[in-house]
């Protein structure tokens, strides 16, 4: 029997072969090069079968969408969009009450930013299925996402910065998030020529804390580098856990034309900080308290509202006052990407305008600094030596190196921008294994796990900026893309093109083990302290307060109480505060209210959501369940009567018959 | 291979027997098998335990008060958007019901709603009466549906 079956399997694998063979020949042939990648059983290796599960979760930045989408691997499915830095009406985010506080920032509300870089929580080296931190580049914040409810439920603005772009990389416990600004401006701010960069700007890097039990952020603190631009950042594993590197470019300190005048210097600056020695600086009270203003926004799960705290100072370690806090290691060409190996004693830097991948020894960094091994300074801080601090050079790889991840095997795997390829090469050796095509111009690339002591190897996916000729042409924007090759082998093998959501820049994968058990299907309704939560329909009523009226609604499958409400006034501003009564998975109720101004509500079992409705018109205006709940889904739907501002109409509401719910 | 053909045919007999067994005129028109739930067959309701984890249920000879209130307090918090004690509303009122079902079904319906509408012959067929309102799993402990039931008593 089972050997039947296995023909029966070839035999439709044949089939699939073949008419696969057939359309391609009636295809244009025109991208020969690239469907010639795709040989072998490519196909089996990336089929999930219906109803099956993938082996891998990934977490893939949204880029200038603000959000993070979730995918499956190795299928390419995916699975959710998770709204962070952008207002997101399919889910009420940003739209309902509860979720507004937390896009706040000193510049008042922000609905959208650029997110580049997810990083899964880790403990002891090893991703922990705990938190998905993400960055906000444009105004400087981290996200912290909860993936027991793949909800984002904390965002911290970073003061000092602009431009959040190396972070939020983290140490091996999760005890800080790095938050390197990439522009350098004058701090605190202040109004400055431009032309007086050299005189006035500097470049916060910021330590970002993570309390262990609840993983609430906190700014811990913040060194005060030199003005120029800081890029990307990788924390030390192992004997290096205590130092966090950051790559920098524009050594020239130049404010316009970067492209050329940032190019000038043949070697720019790794730094190098020792956060432990920051720590004992700080408790000997070597900070100080620079004025600022920055939000910290937190979700609570309890009242299932986010509340927002400005703040108002922000602890400040000048290297001038703290010798041995960092070090500056000269790096050729523009470094890019810094990623620490798993051992945590190679540090892989990528000068972007290099042909060769400049690895530093963090061993031979130690020496150095032991021996006062040093080239000058910068600013005030001392620079090692270029010789002394190399532990290795991947000599021409290719063209316009990126990124680096790594596998179990020892293993690296570098992307190369401008020769549009990966290239995987030997650490320790320095000597190039393999090298695959990517379709098109690689910008990060993720193994999962690979950026941890412990990766997991198996894949690699490419982060690609340009897809071209990939896909079905949409007018002049194209699909995002991502492309899965799988590195279990020799060689490396393109096994899936799979299109993602926004500008894919860095991601994060993890074994889908280490998420599922930890999963919540439901918010038990005897845990739900929303000061507007009821917990039965014989508390649902309505509420006047002046021109504020308070709605306090439940939904079941499948009807509102109440779904019929009058006495509503133009000029009134109603609050609908719906409770979804169901305790089971899956039973989602949507919410929406004709003429609503913002989204729609999404609210999960034992879940409440609060959404704002002005009233603008006299009449009579429908409600509605917009999540298909159950047979009797289109008969979830109510009335709310509009009357004239300071007409008598009663207020009443009631379900079922013209009656007050009770 | 002759087991195989022997399943196939077996299955294309039971999809004949389906398609050929509505005698209901909506269902006329389809040559398609009815889901398992549109079949409901008889059962003596007092008897049926239904399916679910509960198999027997002691009940005092009299009512237990202080579990009675306890379920009063469980029932009015997660069952009354559905079920009015007294009266027929999205569901059926549990006024009496100890009266038409075993204690063992009461709870497995509480309990197990999802497979009691599918497999369960009188859940079946009161999901169609109810509209094909589905009976909500609410997650109750035992204990709570225990203490429910012993308030379905004094109904």
């Amino acid at each position: 029997m089972k050997n039947q079956s296995n023909q029966l399997q070839h035999f439709l694998l044949g089939l699939l072969a073949v008419s696969m063979l057939v359309l391609a020949s009636c295809g244009k042939t025109n991208q020969g090069a690239n469907t010639g990648a795709l040989s072998g059983n490519a196909a089996s290796k990336t089929y999930v079968a219906p109803g099956q599960l993938d082996e891998f979760y990934a977490f893939m930045s949204g880029g200038f969408s603000g959000q993070v989408s979730v995918y499956g691997l190795p299928s390419g499915r995916l699975f959710k969009v998770i709204p962070v830095f952008a207002v997101d009406g399919e889910k009420g985010y940003g739209f309902n009450e509860e979720t507004k506080p937390l896009l706040n920032t000193s510049h008042g509300f922000i609905p959208w930013d650029d997110a580049h870089h997810p990083n899964l929580s880790q403990t002891n080296g090893e991703t922990d299925g705990r938190w998905l931190f993400i960055n906000g580049n444009n105004t400087p914040r981290i996200a912290r996402i909860d993936l027991s409810t793949f909800e984002t439920v904390e965002t911290i603005e970073i003061p000092n910065s602009a431009g959040n772009h190396s972070s939020p990389y983290l140490t091996q416990n999760t005890e800080y998030l790095m938050a390197g600004t990439r522009f350098s401006v004058p701090i605190p701010q202040k109004d400055v020529p431009i032309s007086s960069y050299t005189q006035n700007f500097r470049g916060a890097l910021s330590f970002i804390s993570v309390e262990k039990e609840s993983g609430e952020m906190d700014v811990a603190f913040q060194v005060l580098m030199p003005g120029i631009d800081y890029d990307l950042a990788s924390c030390g594993k192992n004997q290096s856990h205590g130092w966090a590197f950051f790559t920098s470019y524009n050594s020239e300190q130049k404010n316009s034309l970067l492209e050329v005048n940032a190019s000038q210097n043949d070697k720019d600056f790794v730094a190098a900080i020792n956060w432990k020695k920051a720590e004992e600086y700080l408790k000997q009270g070597k900070a100080k308290e620079y004025p600022t203003d920055y939000m910290h926004n937190v979700y609570n799960e309890s009242t299932q509202t986010a509340t927002s705290t400005s703040k108002k100072t922000v602890k400040v370690l000048d290297p001038a006052d703290c010798p041995g806090l960092v070090y500056l290691l000269p790096t050729p060409k523009s470094p890019h990407g810094i990623d620490v190996n798993p051992t945590g004693e190679y540090i892989a830097c990528s000068g972007k305008l290099s042909a060769d991948i400049t690895v530093h020894s963090f061993a031979n960094m130690l020496k150095a600094i032991e021996n006062k091994d040093f080239d000058g300074e910068f600013q005030g801080i001392p620079v090692l030596k270029f010789e002394s601090v190399l532990g290795g050079v991947v000599k021409e790889p290719g063209l316009g190196p990126l990124h680096t991840e790594y596998d179990n095997q020892g293993n690296a795997y570098t992307s190369f921008f401008i020769s549009s390829e990966i290239v995987k090469w030997k650490v320790g050796t320095w000597e190039v294994l393999d090298r695959v095509p990517t379709y098109y111009s690689i910008g990060h690339l993720m193994v999962p796990g690979g950026n941890s002591m412990k990766p997991d190897g198996k894949y690699v996916v490419a982060l690609n900026k340009i897809t071209k000729d990939r896909y079905l042409p949409t007018g002049p924007e194209l699909t995002q893309s991502a492309q899965l090759y799988s590195i279990d082998g020799a060689k490396m093998e393109l096994l899936l093109d799979f299109p993602t959501i926004g500008e894919p820049h860095y991601a994060q994968g993890i074994s889908a083990d280490k998420i599922i058990p930890k999963s919540k299907q439901f918010f038990k309704l005897s845990e739900n302290k929303h000061p507007y939560m009821i917990p039965s329909e014989k508390d649902a009523k309505v509420v006047r307060e002046g021109n504020n009226l308070h709605v306090y609604m439940t939904t079941i499958r499948s009807h509102f109480a109440p779904d019929n409400i009058e006495g509503v006034k133009v000029g009134d501003k109603v609050y609908f505060h719906v409770t979804n009564l169901e305790q089971d998975y899956d039973v989602p109720h949507g919410f929406a209210v004709m003429g609503a101004n913002n989204g729609e509500l999404l609210i999960m079992p034992g879940q409440t959501e609060t959404l704002v409705w002005y009233p603008k018109k006299e009449g009579v205006f429908p409600m509605y369940c917009t999540d298909f709940c159950s047979a009797l889904h289109q008969e979830m739907q109510g009335y709310i009567r509009v009357s004239p501002a300071g007409s008598a109409t009663a207020l009443k509401w009631w379900l079922g018959e013209e009656k007050p719910v009770q | 291979m002759k087991k195989l053909a022997t399943k196939f045919l077996a299955l294309s007999l039971l999809i004949g027997v389906f398609s050929c067994s509505s005698d209901k005129p909506e269902a006329a028109a389809s040559d398609t098998p009815k889901p398992k739930s549109m079949l409901a067959e008889e059962a003596d309701p007092m008897t049926n335990k239904g399916l679910g984890p509960i198999t027997s249920v002691e009940m005092s000879a009299t009512v237990d008060q202080t579990l009675a209130d306890h379920g009063k307090s469980v029932y009015d918090k997660m069952c009354t958007a559905c079920h009015k004690p007294t009266e027929k509303f999205i569901g059926p009122a549990p006024k009496g019901i100890l009266d038409r079902r075993s204690p063992e079904w009461i709870m497995n319906m509480i309990l197990n709603p999802e497979q009691m509408v599918k497999e369960d012959p009188i859940a079946k067929k009161l999901l169609v009466e109810f509209n094909m309102s589905p009976m909500a799993n609410q997650h109750l402990t035992e204990e709570d549906a225990r203490a429910v039931l012993e308030y379905f008593r004094t109904l």
